[in-house]
């Protein structure tokens, strides 16, 4: 029996490696999700086969949670998106931290284990990453979701803070590496989730994306460890496959914002501001009307969506008015940031949602090559994004980072909610050419706006 | 002996994902990290093996809520990438 349950946990690792394979390119990423999907059927179903399972709990526990999954998903809009993948990432982590705890909870001394010293390294792994995971999205959730205020939260003495707690994880490590006492696991228990706030709670919203796919990471290295504790390998090589791919897209959230991991965890972004040379001009409003007429003498229309665009659930609207102006005769695209919104891919998945045609979506460089051609450029509540200091402005805390060149269209439309500062408090000083006029207000009424005087 | 091939196959399995993408378009972004992280969710092949009512009372109800847990993360996780998935597809025939 044993051998069968190995074998299947070999097939089920190769149609994981399939699978994320697969996810990587659009024709078969569906396929690619579905067969990882088989993969964990097989490994959950042949888990079943293992002798002395105590099955009637084991059969309510799939069912509560398959059940709630199973709502969860159906239920969530699009533009909760962010949010949810967050929420699910922490659930898989305390999970991880439970396996261990529950590891230890069996056999305190891990006498039936050959490596006892090992082992209790291992739960305290699994613990400690298990629980950043967890408290740690709990907070992206928290944030993400506008039940708690999005922008970066420090208070003095925070790195001394960290400092402590990680010096005294590393003290109360060794002690329990040493003497297996349970009040060193719940100590770590404790400082592993209070890290995983306070990790998080300093990271504003724009850097979002990087932290969820770091989380994402995360998650599937606490589960390698939990692999580790328990001696199962398809633990191992799953977790291990989620945690490096994890930072792959990780390392392409930060290239999209020209910084360092290290940079985004540690250096409180904003902090260091002040110096960026001042915005001169001023900002020139324009009704929907006169923007109206504009738009429909235009050739060449460019959409560029921002964190504003899900806030003011605009995507259906801003839809319409593409399809309107495409039957104006206009050429039609929308350029996508890789940072823009709150996670990796969010506009993608909103104006997906939308049903905007793929063709039309474009990516940052792809539309920088053409943008000097475009009639009208019209921001959707982005801003960093689009922010021209990043390519000129050597004082800004965002020179260098890659930005959709916006400002180089003949016009630029800004929709805006008002005339404040983005997430990272800076001023973005495309508002403020002589090329650029802005229209005040939630998205959603401005583009329904737009949409009726075309409609009238 | 075990250990090191456990040692062995998890160093083999972080080069490989290292190496499974590369340049994944913008598009797929969300999708690879909500699938991805429902494989994740494989932590529930644990959960399972920690509930035995013969390991004591703690152990079991630990495992019980991690399988809870870990349950909601992979069944969530598929369904609502597949979600997003059928949305790219539709607009892209």
């Amino acid at each position: 029996m044993e051998f069968i349950i190995n074998l299947s946990y070999i097939v089920a690792s190769v149609l994981f490696i399939l699978g994320i394979k697969m996810l990587g390119s659009a024709d078969t990423a569906r396929k690619g999700n579905r067969l990882s999907a088989v993969g964990m059927l097989l490994a959950v179903v042949v888990t079943l086969l293992e002798s002395g399972l105590d099955y009637p709990w084991i059969v309510v526990g799939l069912l509560l949670g398959g059940a709630a999954g199973m709502v969860w998903a159906k239920r969530v809009q699009m533009t909760g998106m962010p949010e949810l993948v967050a929420l699910f990432n922490g659930f898989g982590g305390l999970a991880s931290l439970l396996v261990g705890w529950a590891e230890y909870a069996r056999e305190k001394d891990f006498a039936g284990s050959e490596y006892q010293t090992f082992t209790a390294f291992a739960v305290i792994f699994a613990i400690l990453v298990g629980g950043i995971t967890f408290t740690g999205s709990l907070v992206a959730y928290l944030k993400l979701s506008g039940k708690m205020s999005g922008s970066a939260m420090t208070f003095p003495g925070q790195k001394a803070i960290n400092a402590v707690v990680f010096v005294t994880l590393v003290v109360v490590g060794t002690i329990f590496i040493v003497t297996h006492a349970g009040w060193a696991l719940y100590v770590i228990i404790v400082l592993a989730l209070a890290l995983g706030v306070l990790g998080v709670i300093p990271i504003g919203g724009g850097d979002m994306p990087v932290v969820i796919s770091f989380l994402n990471s995360f998650s599937g290295i606490a589960a390698s460890a939990a692999g580790f504790v328990i001696f199962n390998n398809v633990l191992i090589v799953a977790g291990c496959l989620v945690g490096a791919s994890g930072i792959i897209l990780t390392v392409i959230m930060c290239k999209a914002m020209n910084r360092t991991l290290g940079n985004v965890l540690f250096g409180s972004f904003g902090a260091a501001a002040g110096k960026s040379a001042a915005v001169e001009g001023e900002m020139k409003a324009i009704s929907t009307q006169d923007a109206f007429f504009i738009l429909e003498a235009a050739q060449s229309v460019v959409f560029v969506p921002g964190y504003g665009m899900a806030v003011a659930q605009a995507q259906h609207a801003v839809k319409e008015l593409g399809s309107l102006l495409e039957s104006n005769g206009a050429e039609v695209r929308y350029a996508i940031h890789p940072v823009a919104g709150r996670m990796p891919g969010h506009m993608n998945v909103l104006l997906a949602e939308a049903d905007v045609p793929y063709e039309q979506l474009c990516e940052m460089d792809d539309i920088n090559a053409i943008i000097e051609t475009v009639d009208v450029a019209i921001i959707i509540g982005a801003n960093d994004v689009v922010n021209p200091a990043a390519a000129e402005d050597e004082g800004s805390p965002i020179y260098g980072m890659p930005i959709i060149n916006a400002y180089k269209a003949r016009t630029v439309f800004a929709l805006k909610r008002g005339k404040g500062a983005g997430f990272s408090g800076l001023e973005n000083s495309l508002f403020f050419r002589d090329n650029t006029r802005m229209i005040y207000g939630d998205a959603k009424e401005t583009m329904t706006g737009l949409v009726a005087q075309f409609k009238g | 002996m075990e250990l090191i091939l456990l040692i062995f196959v998890f160093v083999l399995a972080a080069f490989l994902g290292f190496e499974l993408i590369q340049k994944v378009p913008s598009q797929l972004h969300t999708p690879l990290m909500s699938g991805s992280n429902a494989i994740s969710g494989i932590t529930m092949v644990g959960a399972i093996l920690a509930i035995r009512s013969t390991d004591g009372e703690l152990g079991m109800w630990l495992g019980f809520v991690a399988l809870i847990l870990a349950t909601i993360n992979v069944v969530g996780g598929y369904l609502v990438t597949d979600r997003m998935l059928a949305m790219f597809k539709k607009k892209g025939k």
